[in-house]
């Protein structure tokens, strides 16, 4: 972990209230795809964990929604603007297990952290699926970004306003070899049971620190108490008490 | 060239800077990010007989100024403390470390507290009587001078090191219990724990703390927590362990004025985990900036 202040490039709006921001600083804290990022702002007490979209040596990118007070004044930050950022946070993905074959599967803002990754085993040669989900057509972001590196691309919604109508799992129909998920915790219990292999699966919890210190974003596991923040963010399916 | 050293029962300091138990764990995460050897020393995460997991989640809730937590005394319990815990402390933390317990009876109190007495790196015993009390119908011990007394009682038959008792802010006369602990032989008093607080969520219209309440810290408290260190200065002789809200070198002085001997740094911590090392590097340039060659020569100065 390290504490940088970056440098907004780029904030801009995905969706209604989705956005999309690009700083840039030092990265060589983060150690893989799946970590995240603790954003100290001015007005906001503690920091917001934000997942790692993307990352070069000295490029950060964050996808993150409006949610509360503190996502909406970094709405309203612009290019030049500095932000201190504890960064390399977490456990992200462990690519090793993937097979020839895995799956991505991301719900609304759980996509982020699914192109990282995605880049990562396709520059080991995996054939890659990515299925993401969200509630109507006016919500999907990243569909473009996606189709250019993944093999296949599968974008479901729930009114069925664009792609494929329902939910990430009525998209299963394809062959893989492992899942990698992020997203709202009883889609990934519903992909858990719909699927026939191993996985990873990234939680989320409101957190105090971010990084072990506080114990505010535990979990039970079957090989005991976790934190999220420090223990994962990404924990092995047969880990999660479902 | 200024001192920063302070005695806290007989036990040299290099300086007043105590992080907090809850928010430093038991030092590791700290120590993987500086030398931590450069504090005072720390107070590890308060341990009970057997192992927590604490309250269901959300635990937290945001604050201006400040934060909320509803852990719940999530800690591996002593047996895991002794046998894991303090052996690898050793190979980052060199001094002696103050070691935080937290009970639902006398007999938790004083089990943990005999346990904990026998290892030679724990220097101090702070005892923190905010738990509720399971005999006394789950009201804390902390919240009358009897309930506190008892446990200081307890505590110091089992054992010789110096017993510190943390008390709660959320009572109706912080004084007249920090003397019926004096009275008892406490060593010290350590004050304030955490103040009872809430948030609701406008959107779901229900309390954002799964526990619904928690303990409110962070800068908001600190003018609270300095009226009491103040207070509590006037009515006893033992030193006292300022904490609630400090965030600054500025405010480990204001602190001591009121009568602190030392001081813990507690939610800092989480927002800035370099915050300990960074008040302690810029604390002698603040006290030559107000004419303190001494920090022994503030405590209490404001009175």
């Amino acid at each position: 972990m390290k504490e940088v202040i970056f440098t907004i490039e780029q904030n801009i709006a995905l969706t209604e209230n989705v956005y999309k921001m690009v700083m840039s600083g030092d990265t060589s804290a983060i150690t893989g795809s799946g970590q995240f990022v603790n954003i100290k702002l001015d007005s906001q007490y503690l920091r917001r964990p934000i997942s790692i979209c993307d990352y070069d040596e000295n490029t950060l990118t964050i996808i993150y929604k409006s949610v509360g007070v503190g996502t909406e004044k970094m709405t309203k930050m612009s290019a030049g603007e500095k932000l201190n950022i504890l960064v390399g946070l977490g456990n992200g993905y462990e690519l090793s297990l993937s097979g020839d074959a895995p799956v991505l599967v991301g719900g609304g803002v759980g996509v982020p952290p699914l192109y990282k990754l995605c880049k990562l085993l396709k520059a080991q040669g995996k054939k890659v699926t990515v299925i993401l989900g969200f509630n109507t057509a006016n919500e999907v972001f990243y569909e473009d970004e996606f189709k250019a590196i993944a093999d296949k691309v599968i974008i479901t919604t729930v009114d069925g306003s664009y792609g494929v109508k329902g939910f990430v799992t009525n998209a299963l129909d394809i062959e893989y070899t492992y899942v990698y998920s992020c997203g709202p915790f009883p889609m990934l219990k519903a992909l858990s049971a719909a699927t026939h292999t191993s996985g990873q699966y990234s939680l989320e919890e409101r957190m105090g620190c971010g990084f072990g210190a506080c114990m505010g974003c535990s979990c039970k596991t079957m090989l005991g108490n976790k934190r999220i923040c420090k223990d994962g963010p990404v924990f092995v399916k047969e880990e999660i008490i479902w | 060239m200024v001192n920063t050293s302070v005695t806290l029962c007989g036990i040299k300091l290099d300086n007043p800077l105590i992080p907090a138990s809850g928010t430093f764990g038991y030092g590791k995460e700290f120590s993987e990010l500086y030398d931590i050897n450069c504090l005072g020393t720390f107070s590890f995460k308060g341990t009970t007989l057997e192992s927590r997991f604490g309250n269901p989640t959300p635990r937290i809730a945001e604050c201006t100024a400040g934060m909320i937590n509803a852990v719940g005394l999530q800690n591996p319990g002593v047996k895991a403390v002794v046998e894991k815990e303090l052996p690898q402390m050793k190979s980052f933390f060199h001094k002696p470390v103050m070691a935080n317990i937290c009970g639902f009876s006398i007999e938790e109190y004083t089990e943990v507290s005999r346990i904990l007495d026998k290892e030679e790196q724990v220097g101090w015993l702070e005892i923190n009587v905010s738990c509720p009390n399971v005999h006394g119908g789950g009201m804390s011990f902390g919240v009358t001078p009897e309930g506190a007394a008892s446990v200081v009682r307890a505590v110091k038959a089992v054992t010789t090191k110096p017993v510190i008792i943390k008390l709660s802010p959320n009572v109706t006369d912080i004084v007249s219990i920090a003397k019926a602990c004096e009275n008892e032989g406490a060593d010290a008093i350590s004050m304030i724990n955490t103040m009872l607080g809430m948030r609701i969520d406008l959107k779901t219209k229900k309390p954002v703390i799964a526990n619904k309440m928690g303990g409110f810290s962070g800068p908001a408290i600190m003018p609270v927590a300095l009226r009491m260190v103040y207070q509590v200065y006037n009515a006893v002789k033992i030193p006292i362990i300022g904490m609630g809200g400090v965030s600054s070198a500025e405010d480990v002085i204001e602190m001591m004025l009121a009568g602190a001997t030392a001081v813990e740094i507690g939610s800092a911590n989480l927002v800035d985990p370099f915050i300990c090392r960074d008040i302690i590097n810029d604390l002698p340039r603040v006290m030559e900036k107000y004419k303190i060659n001494n920090l022994n020569d503030i405590i209490g100065g404001a009175h």
